[in-house]
């Protein structure tokens, strides 16, 4: 006989309450751990988005809605490209570089992927009127002009990151690393698409997004095997600075008026919203699991020192002191609490990472240290709870044990 | 060995003032059989309960050896009940989802014994009173004359001088009663000091000392007549 054995086969007598009083934390935790674990990776994508693509800015068909930065060409809108040479004919200052993407959906294999239409920097500089031209210099502060004259060989990978590469063939492409592995592809192989064989330049590496499922390939190939004329979904502006890209919008917006301009934390702004959203979620389910879970708890111990007030007197009569009664009670307590915050954790960590890149639209991964922060609630409040109930059966008469008095 | 001096116990009930004990004077020698009875609410109880330092007296004191009982902490009596006073009640109470086994440990528990000693101990007070093959079964599970013995195993498990016992054949049949009784004279042959509370006049002549009660007092003393069982 020990101490644990008197509370843990006290918790299996009365099953159903017992299972209640569980649930109640239980549900409570695995909401919030779900809920923070999903928050956190979504600030996480938000904060990387804004890291990278600070300075960036989006010119987009109007009607357009735009939720994720990365997948801002995945829509059948369009826009002229002669768009780009009016950027590029202009004197916005402030822009290290252009990116008009077109995107069409392919099958290989039974997959769906995205084939993306990209023209390569290479394609401006060849103009002799953009050499030098108001486009691609900056303004004071924003680092050196970029001549567009540097000789070593490119990395194409850096495509993923600089967003925009320097040369690219009519029939070259670069893949996504979720292409290279669905259909078992290396640099230096060739795939066919739309009918015609292309060479695969570079394998990009992960980057967590959208980009990751895309076929790039010389946009003018693209519109040709597409059907298309001369039209791209949108047209991204490398800014050079996050301070430069405020004034860029405006200046792009009076240059084309047709066209809807949005700056990448516009972008964000409903990603961040949604995480704000979520945080206060967390934040008011917690409260609630605090002041309903823990009344129930309380209003369960309550009911449980009444039912075993008996047992209490005759524990008591055979010489327990209150320290015991107390200690049982708080046991039964943190086993309930325990329990309440593994389980909750395990459940709302295996919604988060299944549900929340379909929520929130971003890769989700355990979080180990959320298992210390729900164990911690979790027993705190049915410690906290509990303690009233467990300080009062200390406290009983054991005189309850008799009949006649 | 156990003393009341001048006890009385009141308390109010709906404004009005109730005794449930009024000036008792009591006087139990080492090794002594005490029976008491009475009618209803006569305070057989209440008597029972002070002189296991469950129930403190409005006035007067109780003393078990030397030390007045209502002197010490609440805690204090339950280390004092630990060590010297075995009860038995009349509903047994037994904790109905620990095994008989589980149940005869508890003392032994609070008293801090390990749990080989714990496990051996209980083991054979079972088989003392003849449940040696129903260590495993629940309350639920034994005859109410088994619980009963069940409650007897679980009384000296801390090896009491003192058994404070509570209408112990209320709930059982006449056999089963008398084997109980017996069972209290065995003890009492061993040493111990018993104060049995009871309704049956059949168990409370197999003592070797009856008080009577009314109303609150002790309205008569008698020793039996030692008799051959």
């Amino acid at each position: 006989m020990k101490l644990r054995t008197l509370v843990w086969r006290e918790l299996f007598e009365r099953k159903s309450q017992m299972l209640t009083c569980f649930l109640a934390i239980f549900l409570g935790i695995t909401t919030v751990v779900a809920i923070k674990n999903v928050t956190f990776y979504s600030e996480k994508a938000v904060a990387r988005e804004m890291d990278s693509l600070g300075a960036n800015v989006l010119v987009l068909p109007k009607s357009t809605t735009l939720q994720d930065y990365y997948s801002a060409d995945m829509h059948e809108e369009v826009i002229p490209e002669e768009y780009v040479m009016r950027l590029t004919m202009s004197d916005i200052e402030g822009v290290d570089n252009l990116s008009p993407k077109l995107c069409v959906p392919v099958e290989l294999r039974g997959k769906e992927f995205a084939l993306t239409g990209i023209l390569p920097k290479s394609e401006f500089q060849a103009k002799a009127a953009w050499g030098g031209a108001g486009i691609f210099s900056r303004p004071i502060g924003c680092g050196a002009i970029d001549t567009g004259t540097n000789s070593e060989p490119e990395d194409k990978r850096t495509l993923v990151r600089k967003r925009v590469i320097k040369d690219l063939e009519s029939h070259e492409i670069l893949i996504g690393p979720d292409v290279a592995a669905a259909l078992d592809l290396n640099e230096g192989d060739t795939l066919t698409l739309l009918e015609e064989p292309f060479s695969v330049i570079a394998v990009l590496p992960e980057t967590g997004t959208v980009d990751d499922s895309r076929i790039f390939a010389h946009l003018h190939t693209v519109q040709r095997l597409s059907g298309n004329d001369a039209v791209v979904n949108c047209i991204e502006i490398v800014g050079c600075c996050e301070e430069i890209s405020a004034g860029l919008v405006g200046k792009v917006n009076d240059l084309l008026p047709s066209a809807k301009v949005v700056t990448v934390k516009q972008v964000v702004a409903t990603q961040q919203n949604v995480n704000h959203m979520m945080g206060r979620l967390s934040t008011i389910f917690l409260v609630i699991i605090v002041v309903v879970g823990g009344a129930g708890i309380a209003n369960y111990m309550y009911a449980n020192v009444f039912e075993r007030r008996r047992e209490i007197g005759t524990l008591m009569a055979l010489g327990a002191e209150s320290g015991l009664v107390l200690r049982i009670f708080l046991l039964k307590a943190l086993l309930l609490g325990l329990a309440g915050g593994i389980g909750g954790f395990l459940i709302g960590t295996t919604l988060a990472v299944t549900l929340g890149p379909k929520l929130a639209g971003v890769p989700v991964l355990p979080m180990p240290m959320l298992a210390l922060w729900a164990v911690g609630i979790s027993a705190g409040i049915t410690l906290s709870a509990s303690y009233f109930p467990a300080r009062r059966a200390a406290r009983l008469d054991p005189v309850a044990t008799f009949q006649e008095v | 060995m156990l003393r009341m001096e001048e006890v009385s116990k009141s308390y109010k009930h709906r404004g009005q003032l109730v005794k449930a004990l009024d000036g008792a004077a009591v006087h139990i020698t080492k090794g002594d059989f005490v029976s008491v009875v009475g009618p209803s609410g006569s305070g057989k109880s209440t008597l029972l309960l002070m002189l296991g330092g469950m129930l403190s007296p409005t006035s007067g004191r109780v003393l078990l050896g030397d030390r007045s009982i209502y002197d010490l902490s609440s805690d204090r009596r339950a280390r004092l009940r630990k060590e010297s006073i075995g009860f038995v009640f009349q509903t047994f109470n037994l904790v109905p989802y620990l095994t008989a086994l589980e149940n005869v440990q508890i003392p032994l528990y609070l008293a801090g014994a390990d749990e080989g000693a714990q496990e051996q101990t209980a083991s054979a007070l079972l088989e003392r009173v003849g449940l040696g093959d129903r260590l495993d079964h629940k309350p639920t599970e034994l005859s109410v004359g088994q619980q009963q013995r069940v409650a007897l195993a679980r009384m000296l498990a801390n090896d009491p001088s003192v058994i404070l016992a509570d209408e112990p054949t209320g709930n059982l049949d006449p056999e089963t009663a008398d084997q109980v009784i017996g069972f209290f004279e065995d003890c009492n042959k061993e040493g111990r000091t018993i104060v049995m509370v009871t309704h049956d006049p059949k168990a409370a002549e197999r003592a070797k000392r009856t008080l009577k009660l009314r109303d609150g007092k002790i309205i008569s003393e008698q020793e039996q007549s030692l008799h051959v069982a």
